[in-house]
């Protein structure tokens, strides 16, 4: 390949940027499904007809998710400054990008799994509640199982608007293909590097949706 | 035993209290086959609910073997459910798990087993249910009748007393039906298993029944051994059942029965009359003559029985009647 038509491009500089994707993508992704999982099981446990209704806490924790979801990332990730500094002790870089990614995209993935857990039959709930199961039981013997499929599905809607999300990181200086692409594709007209980050952030989303229809094809079981 | 003590539950709907059960008493005894038979809405799905508490009474009490189910708390519910087995209209087989894997989940969830025996438990249930060679498939790779036989496996797995049906063949094609019906009444006799089950066909009633009751908005309209319902049905809601059954249209009958001359009778044979020859021996006694407009010969569970319709001309027609209620059938006038 003649890389000529490439001038601009700096490869080392897009390997960084790849990583600095990588990294973020990954470690939020890790937290949003540690802390939306459960967040989903209670916002489908405690909604109507279900086995812990609980009409107040079920609209005080939709509110929450709603706000979180309604509101830009980019205001989120401005917002979220002090707070990422209590936590990470920096709101710069891949490590100030990661809690607001992650309280961006929690509410959206607990909503997912809250979703997948409904499309469960309640005929499912029932026998196993007839087995003599404790609720706790039902959940990780019967609900998580049978809504994997889901699961994995809301994991990977979740992981793409992830990549999207940490194109706008570069305000907090986060680096990565995003940033890339807006710092030198469109400020400084360099079309070139946009083109390899937009191509490789194509093949990203591309890979893992892949991935994750197989996964939820693998464990569909139909 | 299992003892219904007034009890009645009362769903509240859209701030309207909708009674789905009236106060109800009942006894299934231990090892009976106890079927109950109603339309959607008739309140035996409520009432088979009640037993292991999936629904909650709204007062009465239920008690079996002794102990009062309606006062248990939440510990003591759950090993009770363990003691009693449920089965499904649509089986509610966990399509994640294999089939092995749905037999063993109420022993990981009793948790009192190794996973060695729980193997060997479920190696057995598989085998019992004629579905060894399934063990690793996925229940969407089997047939109906299949999952059903899974389902009773894995509601058989805690060696329970109690076995509930729910709906077990409404799903089933009229042959896979019969199957799983013969595999209930071998586990009734072979295990001592005590089974309540509804349905909406009589002929499940017949085919694997002790007593059966008869339910209609939420009441228990006619209750009895199945033979004795069955033959002899006197709710209406009962008469339509039995006639469904015999796929007999009533209007039929009786435009039928407007073209013949005589009376008419219903003989009804149990047992062993089913096979003596009453029938010719009342003729040539009493010189009446007969044709027969209607006739059945089927078994009621083991028992054979059947039911004539007959017209009766000519003759001395007293005594013939005399003569059929002297031999062990029973006889009603029709006309």
């Amino acid at each position: 390949m003649d890389l000529s038509y490439f001038a601009n491009v700096d490869w080392a500089e897009i390997w960084l940027a790849t990583v600095d994707t990588m990294i973020m993508l990954g470690g939020s992704l890790f937290f949003t499904v540690l802390l939306g999982l459960p967040l989903g099981v209670l916002l489908f446990l405690c909604g109507p007809r279900q086995l812990f209704e609980q009409k107040g806490v079920y609209a005080l924790l939709s509110l929450v998710v709603n706000i979180l979801r309604s509101l830009p990332f980019i205001i989120l990730l401005i917002v979220m400054i002090p707070i990422t500094v209590l936590i990470t002790g920096t709101s710069l870089g891949v490590a100030g990008a990661i809690p607001p990614l992650v309280v961006g995209a929690t509410p959206f993935f607990a909503r997912l799994v809250e979703t997948a857990l409904r499309e469960v039959d309640r005929g499912i709930i029932e026998a196993t509640q007839s087995m003599g199961a404790t609720t706790r039981q039902i959940i990780t013997n019967a609900l998580l199982p049978e809504a994997r499929p889901g699961i994995f599905a809301a994991i990977t809607v979740t992981a793409i608007t992830l990549v999207s999300y940490t194109a706008m990181a570069g305000v907090v200086g986060a680096g990565g293909l995003g940033d890339l692409a807006i710092r030198f594709g469109y400020q400084r007209f360099q079309t070139d590097v946009m083109i390899v980050t937009v191509v490789l952030l194509l093949i990203l989303v591309q890979v893992l949706q892949s991935v994750g229809d197989k996964l939820v094809v693998h464990f569909s079981r139909k | 035993m299992i003892e219904f003590q007034q009890v009645h539950k009362t769903y509240r709907v859209a701030g309207k209290d909708i009674p789905a059960l009236h106060p109800t008493s009942l006894r299934v005894e231990d090892g009976q086959v106890f079927g109950l038979i109603g339309h959607s809405g008739a309140g035996k799905s409520t009432l088979l609910r009640l037993i292991n508490r999936l629904e909650a009474p709204s007062g009465g009490k239920i008690i079996v073997d002794g102990e009062d189910v309606t006062a248990f708390d939440a510990n003591h519910l759950r090993r009770f459910r363990q003691q009693v087995g449920m089965i499904f209209q649509h089986f509610n087989l966990l399509a994640s798990k294999t089939v092995a894997d749905n037999v063993a989940l109420p022993l990981i969830l009793a948790g009192e087993l190794s996973r060695k025996a729980i193997d060997q438990r479920v190696n057995e249930l598989l085998a019992r249910v004629g579905l060894s060679e399934h063990a690793k498939k996925y229940p969407a790779q089997l047939s109906g009748g299949q999952k059903q036989r899974v389902g009773i496996a894995r509601a058989l797995s805690t060696q329970p007393k109690i076995l509930l049906c729910d709906e077990a063949t409404s799903a089933l094609d009229p042959q896979t039906t019969a199957s799983v019906l013969q595999l209930l009444a071998e586990i009734n006799r072979e295990l001592k298993l005590t089974i309540v089950l509804i349905t909406h066909e009589m002929d499940v009633i017949r085919r694997v029944c002790d007593q059966v009751a008869v339910m209609d908005a939420g009441h228990i309209v006619e209750q009895g051994t199945v033979a004795e319902v069955f033959l002899h049905p006197k709710h209406p809601t009962t008469k339509r059942f039995v006639q469904e059954d015999e796929q007999v249209d009533e209007n039929e009958q009786r435009d039928d029965f407007a073209h013949v001359p005589g009376r008419i009778v219903r003989l009804t044979f149990q047992g062993d009359a089913t096979y003596a020859p009453l029938l010719g021996t009342v003729a040539r006694e009493t010189g009446v003559d007969y044709s027969i407009l209607a006739g059945r010969i089927d078994r009621i569970k083991d028992t054979p029985y059947g039911q004539l319709t007959l017209a009766i001309t000519g003759g001395d027609m007293e005594a013939a009647f005399t003569c059929f209620k002297a031999a062990d059938v029973h006889m009603e006038v029709l006309r």
